[in-house]
């Protein structure tokens, strides 16, 4: 396999199509199948050619299914979107890490990434409130009632205000924004070892309790955001890091000391979730 | 869990500062360990002060050992399904070892208050005072282990701890999170140290 590689890289220079000589990596991939919901599940291998190190790793999957599919077998169920990063759509587990070697989303990692020859294991995100629909495709619904539950302002519609009119020290405005860049991909819950949806939480709490027009609702917000997770049976905070290790923003951990710094204020403040 | 670790926390330093005390001499050690039971005396009667210590204590070890069981549950519940593939990136070792750790360091307690408080399990007995428990039972070669092995994974246990008990009552940021997290492990290690140095002394017969 090397000399193959070697001789490819050498050649480049001058072989007719050097592309030809980059579709050069076969891999083992070891991918969780699961009929539905009610599936008891498996790891299956599967082997994969003409692998370009340029591919992202959604299209190596492609590439699988067209396989799979030429074969006449049911192909691998998996979320994407937007393949540029920002839906929140994709996110396999790789490996063992949220959305695999590079703090990034599954669209934007590369197979240059990964050696010819690996074994790559690909596992859905697992946790109870994220119930597997088929094979890596898992129902994240319970993030949008946590959104739900108070991740909102309430604002009278109708022209957009003038923006100077509310000012927004830069500080805030950087923190608050930071912590907006969360797209909800559940990265967070799949990397935790409590299976912990805290990171997401605190960051939709951060987002709108650092601006001016979250202040009404951000007692409320908190506690019924806070109290919505527990609901969904996502496990507790034990403040580890690997969510924000794992996250493809890059969202702080010091957002889940902000929305425990929000929690005592409310409660202390005499609110309540709503039940 | 934050507030009861430090309240257990408070009195992990007054103990250790307590313990110096042996290096002072027999006499100054027995009594410290007089006058611990004697505080308020005579205006309360004898142990009141040491009661109280007692009793908050307890309420903070049950409230943690509580606080902890129930995260444990909760986290077995959140994720049934374990993967077949985890590679940790952020954990640290003392974070792994949280539950396990404090469920030891538990067992330790326990182990320790018959050693050195009761007596029942020392060599010097039930009767000796408390000096000549120490020496005893330090100059076992085993039980000064069974003491080092439990105070390193007690001081992971507060270098985790420090950091997330700063976060759960919302006083950590971005700004600060390096400088807790150092905090975190100097202070585990000078009270470790500190804890440390007593058994260490005995063994290698400075204090006899």
């Amino acid at each position: 396999m090397t000399a193959t590689r070697e001789g490819a890289t050498f050649a480049s220079g001058t072989a007719a199509d050097p592309a030809m000589a980059k579709h050069d990596m076969t891999l083992t991939l070891r991918v969780w199948r699961q009929k539905g919901p009610a599936d008891k599940g498996r790891m299956v291998s599967y082997t994969v050619t003409d692998i370009s190190p340029d591919m992202s790793f959604l299209e190596m999957l492609d590439v699988l299914n067209e396989q799979l599919i030429q074969a006449g077998d049911d192909p691998v169920a998996f979320d994407h979107d937007c393949r540029e990063g920002i839906c929140g759509m994709c996110g396999v587990m790789i490996n063992g890490q949220a959305h695999g070697p590079e703090q990034t989303t599954t669209c934007q990692l590369h197979m240059r990434k990964f050696s010819d020859g690996d074994t790559i294991d690909v596992e859905p995100w697992r946790a109870s409130a994220f119930p597997v629909i088929k094979d890596l495709a898992v129902d994240r619904r319970a993030l949008d009632r946590i959104i739900q539950a108070g991740g909102y302002i309430s604002a009278p519609t109708g022209t957009a205000p003038e923006a100077h009119s509310v000012l927004v020290p830069k500080k805030d405005a950087d923190a608050a924004f930071d912590a907006a860049t969360c797209i909800g991909c559940g990265a967070c819950v799949a990397a935790c070892p409590n299976a912990s949806s805290m990171l997401f939480t605190a960051a939709k709490v951060s987002h709108l309790g650092l601006m001016p027009q979250g202040q009404p609702e951000r007692n409320d917000r908190v506690v019924n955001m806070v109290a919505q997770q527990d609901r969904e049976g996502f496990g507790g905070c034990t403040n580890i890091g690997e969510c924000s290790a794992a996250c493809p923003k890059g969202i702080s951990m010091e957002n889940i000391s902000r929305l425990n710094h929000d929690l005592l204020g409310a409660l202390r403040a005499g609110a309540r979730p709503k039940s | 869990m934050a507030v009861s670790g430090i309240v257990m926390l408070l009195y992990l330093i007054a103990h250790m500062i307590g313990n110096l005390k042996i290096f002072a001499g027999r006499e100054s050690f027995n009594g410290y360990s007089e006058w611990i039971r004697t505080i308020g005396e005579p205006a309360v009667p004898a142990q009141t002060t040491l009661t109280i210590i007692r009793i908050v204590l307890l309420v903070a070890v049950v409230a943690h050992f509580w606080a902890a069981v129930s995260l444990w549950r909760q986290a077995k519940q959140a994720r049934p399904q374990r993967y077949v593939t985890k590679k940790p990136v952020a954990q640290s070792y003392a974070s792994r070892t949280m539950r396990w750790g404090g469920v030891i360091v538990g067992l330790f307690i326990v182990y320790h208050i018959l050693d050195l408080t009761v007596g029942a399990v020392n060599p010097a007995g039930t009767d000796a005072s408390p000096y000549d428990r120490a020496v005893a039972g330090f100059s076992n070669p085993f039980v000064t282990a069974v003491y080092v092995i439990a105070l390193i994974l007690l001081g992971m246990h507060l270098r985790h701890g420090i950091w997330s008990a700063t976060q759960t009552l919302g006083q950590s940021n971005k700004r600060r999170e390096k400088t807790v997290n150092l905090f975190a492990l100097v202070f585990s290690v000078v009270l470790i140290g500190g804890f440390l140095i007593v058994p260490f002394s005995v063994l290698f017969g400075l204090v006899d």
